[in-house]
């Protein structure tokens, strides 16, 4: 199908972006790599009056090293954040799930930042930012704003961005020298999560001594599964203590039912990836 | 709005709606019917391009974000009337039954060659994954791509040479490595 007529821009500064959304009012829609919008405008679920495309703005792109945290530009494509040396030692955890999103053609394309700002929960990258404490860094009329991951996340396909702002950078706190591992879950290839866990743990003399896990699909939003972190400090870590501290993965959570799967089968899958997550991660 | 884009070697400006998808610019304004159009939802890769030398689902690029950039379509892959190294495999190890999925396994089998230029089985299925095939089961393109790496290994002269000769015909080391773009 050929999507509907819109007009388009193509900034080159964050500034004249900021102002071209201003000036579209309530329906311009922003464009980071487009794998999530294109097809969206081409089944005409979405028709925006115009379209702000970000693919210009360079000084969006890159990782860099921040001292105690990386900032990562939210037009960095997936395939840049795969091969980064610097996500590699201080971010594992971005990177793994980053491998696993869509297909080598839509990471040349899909941005960090697009996926973040598209908020789909069954996206790969929301349950890693969420656990790894990032702070997404936001461009409004009105100067910037920076908004922690918990806060950012609100409802399907719903981010604490205002109409008018941008994400331009996510910072996202150094964890070097932890283990990580993103296990998922799905049927078939390049299908959409139906349920996958982020885990990364620091293990120090056979004790873990610090673990962040989070879940993807498992609610409207990502979900930290707070209960496995806090059953899993202080413990050796040994496959019993995991498979207990696993036992919890669905509290708090608020999973949804679909054709892939119902709430019941989703929780199962959360205690049983959770498992399968930080046994990994413990040995990366 | 008035886009440039370089196709296959050749500069194309032309007037296009900013709704126009890259696809669509290709085989209805510019002819290039090679690359087809598979599904609707971007899953099927079909519409396989490179763009600036990366394989994109041109079904989800607009074409004025190709505007000053070089496209490769698999009709841009000869060389003098040679077919490129993994189109001869495609054909050497009956890769294809209907052929409606070939064009973009063939631009996706050279992006996955350009980054990893011997990938093993579960690699190349991997470097696949955005491409269905609905006849042949992947057993023969996994082949092919496998086969179309050893035939372009830069240096793999002794390795190539054991190989059967028929296999050699054709084998155009300028394409070693990449798509030629």
């Amino acid at each position: 199908m050929i999507p509907a007529a819109f007009d388009y821009v193509a900034p080159t500064t964050v500034d004249e972006a900021v102002r071209a959304l201003a000036a579209g009012g309530e329906d311009a829609k922003v464009m980071a790599g487009g794998q999530s919008l294109i097809p969206v405008l081409r089944m005409r679920l979405a028709a925006p009056t115009l379209v702000v495309d970000l693919s210009g703005l360079t000084e969006l792109t890159g990782v860099h090293d921040d001292g105690d945290s990386l900032r990562i530009g939210a037009m960095t494509t997936h395939y840049e954040v795969q091969r980064d040396p610097l996500v590699r030692e201080h971010a594992g955890l971005l990177r793994l799930a980053t491998d696993t999103v869509a297909d080598p053609q839509v990471r040349h394309r899909g941005t960090f930042g697009g996926s973040l700002a598209h908020a789909d929960p069954a996206g790969d990258l929301l349950a890693p930012a969420l656990a790894l404490d990032a702070v997404m860094v936001c461009a409004g009329p009105s100067g910037t704003r920076e908004v922690p991951a918990a806060e950012f996340f609100v409802d399907y396909f719903t981010t604490a961005l205002a109409p008018d702002e941008l994400l331009t950078h996510v910072k996202v706190p150094k964890l070097t020298g932890w283990g990580a591992h993103y296990e998922k879950f799905n049927r078939v290839a390049q299908a959409w999560s139906i349920v996958a866990v982020a885990a990364a743990v620091r293990v120090s003399g056979g004790r873990i001594t610090a673990a962040r896990v989070g879940l993807t699909n498992m609610a409207s939003t990502p979900v930290r599964a707070r209960a496995v972190e806090e059953a899993l400090v202080g413990q050796e870590a040994t496959a019993e203590a995991i498979t207990a501290a696993a036992t919890r993965a669905a509290e708090g959570a608020d999973p949804p039912t679909d054709n892939n799967a119902d709430a019941e089968y989703r929780s199962h899958l959360a205690r049983v990836l959770t498992e399968r997550a930080v046994t990994a991660a413990v040995s990366a | 709005m008035r886009i440039t884009v370089t196709v296959d070697g050749v500069d194309y400006s032309d007037e296009v709606e900013p709704r126009t998808l890259l696809v669509h610019h290709l085989r209805e304004r510019l002819g290039k019917t090679g690359t087809v159009v598979g599904c609707d939802t971007s899953n099927c890769g079909a519409c396989t391009v490179h763009l600036d030398g990366h394989s994109v689902k041109s079904c989800a690029v607009l074409a004025v974000q190709a505007d000053g950039r070089e496209v490769t379509t698999v009709e841009g892959l000869a060389r003098e009337g040679r077919l490129h190294p993994v189109q001869q495999a495609f054909h050497r190890n009956h890769a294809l039954q209907c052929g409606f999925c070939t064009p973009g396994m063939i631009m996706q089998a050279i992006d996955l060659l350009a980054d990893n230029p011997d990938p093993d089985e579960d690699e190349v299925r991997h470097g696949l994954e955005g491409n269905l095939c609905r006849c042949t089961g992947y057993q023969n393109i996994v082949r092919a791509v496998r086969d179309a790496a050893r035939q372009m290994r830069p240096g793999a002269g002794p390795d190539a040479e054991r190989v059967d000769e028929a296999k050699l015909v054709g084998r155009t080391p300028t394409h070693t490595g990449g798509g030629g773009e």
